[in-house]
């Protein structure tokens, strides 16, 4: 019964909102949105379960002298933005919590993002060599993508044709051919999972 | 170790420094660089330039600081842009850290144009799942979000009045650094069918150029280059401009190891045969 009854549900889950999905109607409106409150329903139980497992996480790494730095920098971090986001009105320009959004999170996320300037010009350096035809290929590719944005006098707006031919065809059918196979596959494991032949997600006994 | 190998095996460190040097050029000599415009860009400009005051748009800030640097300046041109031809401006969030970020940069812009939010704008504010909420602001803004950001009844709001769904908007432009831009093509223009076109961060770029083709997105900024582009077109110069030279720069000097690293393998190979 702990396998039957999930692989139903998902059955008749599946089925409703493909149904849904292709006629549109009233009632497939009114099926989505409350569907849609469904999802949100678990989600906050997730959400609640995510909190525990966290804070269980993070309670435990105090007790170790390596970690206990980090953990306790999370835990302040995580009850600084609870206690300073519970009140409406705190979300409002100069608050605690919008100071701390802009003078602390933003500049973080930012600089993590743009150490990969550094990164990427030391794999590019590393990776891009002539070694095989294919190679090579790849190194004219992004050469010529690259140079786009180098003032190089004429040369510059025959490179521009060069960069659209490049993402407008190659790029593109490559993608198209990708996009395509995920897709295949997407639909043949969602098949798998409604029908109830896919069934890892219900994890292990 | 020979001259050629050595050419090959610079120290990581060193592409850091002189990656670090030239990204400070700029900031202590202010040059330009000229940038030429692209079709999927164009596209844009002319869909919010076609639109009259009082027609709706529908701007998505989807986006994390993470990506602001690429994605701001996509937002502050387009936003002047609307803003200066009176068009209605809906948007939403779709990334959890988004919101207040976003709403920064719309009150900011609007306030040079004395908008009011209500009533020439509208900020809805941050909804999770970003599939579902698409496809539930294609039945209904009101059902998605009955409040906006700052806790107003969306249905008593002016500019929501005579618009129901993201069918009633002229189109949807969607600023996005992760696979919302996915979702707006699967969800959004594939099941509604609205004119879509996205704002992308530059290694995103290739992956969407598929979808203008087909048609399933009219118009696409990729990264800092396209939104230089949008500001070039549009006349309102914020950042992305100013950016061009960092990229440049940069570009160039990988570009640079990048040459340093073949002649040294081709000598190397050679020298061997020899």
């Amino acid at each position: 019964m702990r396998k039957q009854i999930p692989i139903y549900f998902v059955f008749g889950s599946g089925i409703i909102m493909i149904v849904q999905y292709f006629i549109p109607s009233e009632e497939s409106d009114w099926l989505f949105t409350y569907a849609n409150d469904w999802v949100i329903v678990v989600g906050i139980f997730a959400l609640a379960l995510g909190i525990w497992s966290l804070l269980r996480s993070e309670f435990r790494k105090l007790k170790d002298p390596k970690e206990r730095f980090y953990a306790a920098v999370l835990l302040f971090g995580f009850f600084i933005m609870i206690f300073t986001g519970l009140k409406a009105e705190n979300l409002e320009a100069g608050s605690l919590m919008f100071d701390i959004f802009e003078n602390v999170l933003i500049p973080i996320q930012a600089t993590i993002f743009s150490l990969l300037a550094f990164y990427v010009a030391s794999a590019a350096y590393r990776a891009f060599r002539a070694r095989t035809v294919l190679a090579t290929i790849l190194l004219l590719t992004a050469f010529i993508i690259m140079a786009r944005l180098l003032p190089l006098g004429p040369i510059s707006e025959v490179n521009q044709y060069g960069v659209a031919w490049i993402l407008a065809i190659p790029n593109m059918a490559a993608k198209r051919a990708i996009t395509m196979g995920v897709g295949l596959g997407a639909i043949a494991t969602c098949i798998k999972i409604i029908l109830g032949i896919e069934r890892t997600y219900l994890g292990h006994d | 170790m020979t001259f050629w190998d050595k050419l090959m095996n610079i120290d990581r460190r060193w592409v850091y420094l002189c990656i670090g040097i030239v990204v400070i050029i700029p900031a202590i000599i202010p040059f330009k660089v000229p940038v030429s415009t692209t079709l999927e860009v164009e596209r844009i400009y002319d869909f919010v330039e076609s639109c009259e005051a009082g027609d709706y748009i529908y701007l998505g800030i989807d986006y994390d600081p993470s990506t602001l640097a690429e994605l701001d300046p996509m937002t502050y041109a387009i936003l002047n842009h609307a803003f200066s031809k009176d068009v209605n401006v809906i948007t939403a969030c779709l990334s959890q850290f988004g919101p207040a970020m976003a709403e920064l940069r719309l009150t900011e812009v609007a306030q040079q144009y004395g908008k009011e939010s209500g009533k020439d704008y509208c900020f809805l504010g941050y909804r999770p799942y970003p599939a579902i909420t698409i496809l539930s602001m294609g039945l209904d803004f009101q059902v998605t979000f009955p409040l906006d950001y700052y806790g107003v009844p969306v249905d008593s709001l002016e500019i929501m009045q005579g618009i129901r769904n993201l069918q009633d908007v002229k189109g949807v432009i969607s600023l996005t650094a992760g696979n919302v831009a996915d979702f707006w093509i699967t969800y959004g223009n594939g099941r509604f069918g609205f004119p879509l076109a996205l704002g992308v961060t530059g290694v995103m770029g290739a992956d969407y150029y598929q979808y203008l083709q087909s048609g399933q997105i009219f118009g696409l900024i990729p990264g800092i280059k396209g939104a230089a582009e949008y500001e070039v077109l549009s006349g309102f110069e914020t950042t992305g401009l100013r950016s061009i030279p960092y990229q440049t720069l940069s570009h160039g000097v990988i570009l640079l190891f990048i040459i340093i690293s073949n002649i040294g393998y081709f000598a190397s190979k050679r020298k061997k045969r020899t």
